[in-house]
């Protein structure tokens, strides 16, 4: 339970007292951010000394008198307006005068309680203003973790991009100083490991732009109801060269029609980036299977290779942005970290999951559940933010 | 490339495959004998069967400290192996090392410490400096 402070000031001590009884032992519910507040309250008795209390602990709410004698409360908003705090203020007007209300407001008051009030209208007041503070600290909270995570995915991404240019980089100022000789043929190796180097770049490019593309939620999805054995042949034709030069054979297994509502790209991405891994990640002699099936009106994609497998610790890092899993085994490979990041987040907006089995060095199974297509999101424009009222 | 007996041997320790061909092509064609491992184990194995005259570490590799690691091992084990350490952390991080003085390398364990993008001819000034030594 959160606990907020609740500054009472005013001149007549009755009035500072029976909001103390009031709010003794008050607690607010707030199912939509899930909290349950309380509060503490403190008196000031003039206006004098709430500046002073604020100054040295501002509260969360402070509830202040207009009329006082010493400075009033209008003055106490002038001088708190000079240093800005997450405290809310509601004023208290000795009658319900619109006039001192306005004024207030404008000088930053968040509300206002006319005297003389109930117990119950100083609990709604109090209620207003924590669900509006709660969940401006959430909301401010939920910034920060995604800036966070904004910072970590460009660091990560600056450290993938600049490593292939590193790479690069020294085998041109290989053949710049002649470090192997005057002969052209001593430097085919260096220029096979540049071109590769610099496709791995390609490949992690496409792969960000693939999944700018489906987090911005932007695009226009061209659903349809299609066969899922058409994509799969097609991109097992476009894999079929890579997986015989790695001496892996590939195979599509299903007899029947696999119909579903989806946008035949969204299921070549998937199956595409399932498909290479299994041939990436696999051994000479290998094999990589497809699997398209209906389960419960679900389409069922499976991909199975016998490749060199992982552990369930490997297995259970897998889905995150730029995890690739380094070992011995994967030393030499290739890859942007990003592939299986696109087909989790493509899964999702067809209501569907991916599950991975792994066994080291035998191979590992991934199958992929779509439901029906889910309505995206359009691009958010609404943000919580913590100075506007919703 | 002619082979002779003085050969020098340098052990190369780097996750980097790219690093490590390149630098292990350079220093042959420089006339050096080169091991070269991927990681810590590896490089354990081949320290197990011969005794490299200077061994070049990558700090970063299977743990981030993997390399300070592997030094103090290699110092342990030979304490007149000299030791260069490779390190990105300043090009991610842009934090400096200030290795000037001998005070302020000791806290590496290390004779030299080299940031990446590591040119050859700087690591072959470091290790003929060292083998001089």
């Amino acid at each position: 339970m959160e606990t907020l402070r609740v500054l009472v000031t005013d001149d007549e001590m009755g009035m500072r007292l029976g909001v103390l009884r009031t709010l003794r032992g008050f607690t607010v519910r707030l199912p939509d951010v899930n909290e349950e507040v309380g509060f503490t309250v403190e008196q000031a008795e003039s206006g004098e000394q709430a500046l002073e209390m604020i100054a040295a602990a501002p509260p969360d709410i402070l509830l202040l008198d207009h009329k006082m004698p010493g400075i009033s409360g209008l003055e106490v908003l002038d001088h708190i307006a000079r240093t800005p705090t997450e405290m809310l203020t509601i004023m208290i007007t000795a009658y319900a005068s619109i006039e001192t209300a306005v004024t207030a407001t404008k000088r930053g008051a968040y509300d206002f309680l006319a005297k003389p009030f109930t117990p119950d209208e100083v609990k709604a007041a109090i209620r207003k203003a924590a669900h509006r503070i709660v969940l401006g600290k959430q909301a401010r909270k939920l910034a920060e973790e995604n800036r966070q995570v904004r910072f970590q995915f460009i660091r990560v991404l600056g450290h993938e991009l600049k490593a292939p240019l590193n790479a690069v980089e020294g085998y041109l100022r290989m053949l710049q100083d002649r470090a192997l000789g005057d002969a052209v043929g001593a430097y085919d190796e260096t220029i096979r490991r540049s071109i590769a180097r610099l496709q791995g770049m390609h490949k992690l490019i496409a792969d960000l732009l693939d999944l700018t593309h489906i987090e911005s939620g932007q695009r226009r999805r061209d659903l349809r109801e299609i066969d899922a054995r058409q994509p799969a042949q097609a991109v097992l034709e476009t894999l079929r060269a890579e997986a015989e030069s790695q001496q892996v054979s590939l195979e599509l297994h299903a007899a029947e029609p696999v119909p579903l509502i989806a946008d035949r790209s969204d299921i070549e991405m998937i199956l595409s980036n399932l498909v290479s891994n299994a041939v990436k990640y696999n051994r000479p002699g290998g094999r990589v299977d497809v699997t398209l099936s209906k389960k419960d009106g679900k389409t069922s994609i499976v991909v199975a290779d016998t490749g060199i497998g992982m552990t369930e610790e490997e297995a259970g890092k897998l889905f995150g942005e730029f995890v690739r899993i380094r070992n011995e085994k994967t030393a030499g490979i290739l890859g942007s970290g990003l592939g299986l990041s696109i087909v989790r987040k493509l899964a999702l907006l067809y209501g569907g999951e991916v599950r991975v089995e792994s066994r080291p060095n035998a191979g590992s199974t991934f199958t992929v559940l779509l439901d029906a297509p889910i309505a995206q999101d359009p691009p958010s424009t609404t943000t919580i933010s913590p100075g506007a009222e919703s | 490339m002619e082979l002779s007996d003085d050969r020098k041997t340098v052990l190369l320790v780097d996750d980097d495959s790219d690093f490590l061909f390149q630098q292990r092509l350079q220093l042959e064609t420089a006339g050096f004998h080169v091991l070269s491992a991927a990681n810590t184990s590896e490089a354990s194995r081949l320290l197990d069967q011969q005794r490299p005259d200077l061994a070049v570490v990558d700090v970063m590799m299977e743990n981030p400290d993997a390399g300070f690691t592997l030094c103090y091992h290699i110092r342990k084990r030979d304490p007149s192996i000299p030791v260069i350490l490779v390190t990105s952390v300043n090009s991610e991080t842009g934090m400096e090392f200030a290795t000037a003085t001998d005070q302020e390398r000791s806290w590496i364990k290390a004779d030299a410490l080299l940031a990446k993008p590591v040119r050859f001819e700087q690591l072959r000034r470091e290790i003929d400096r060292l083998l001089k030594a």
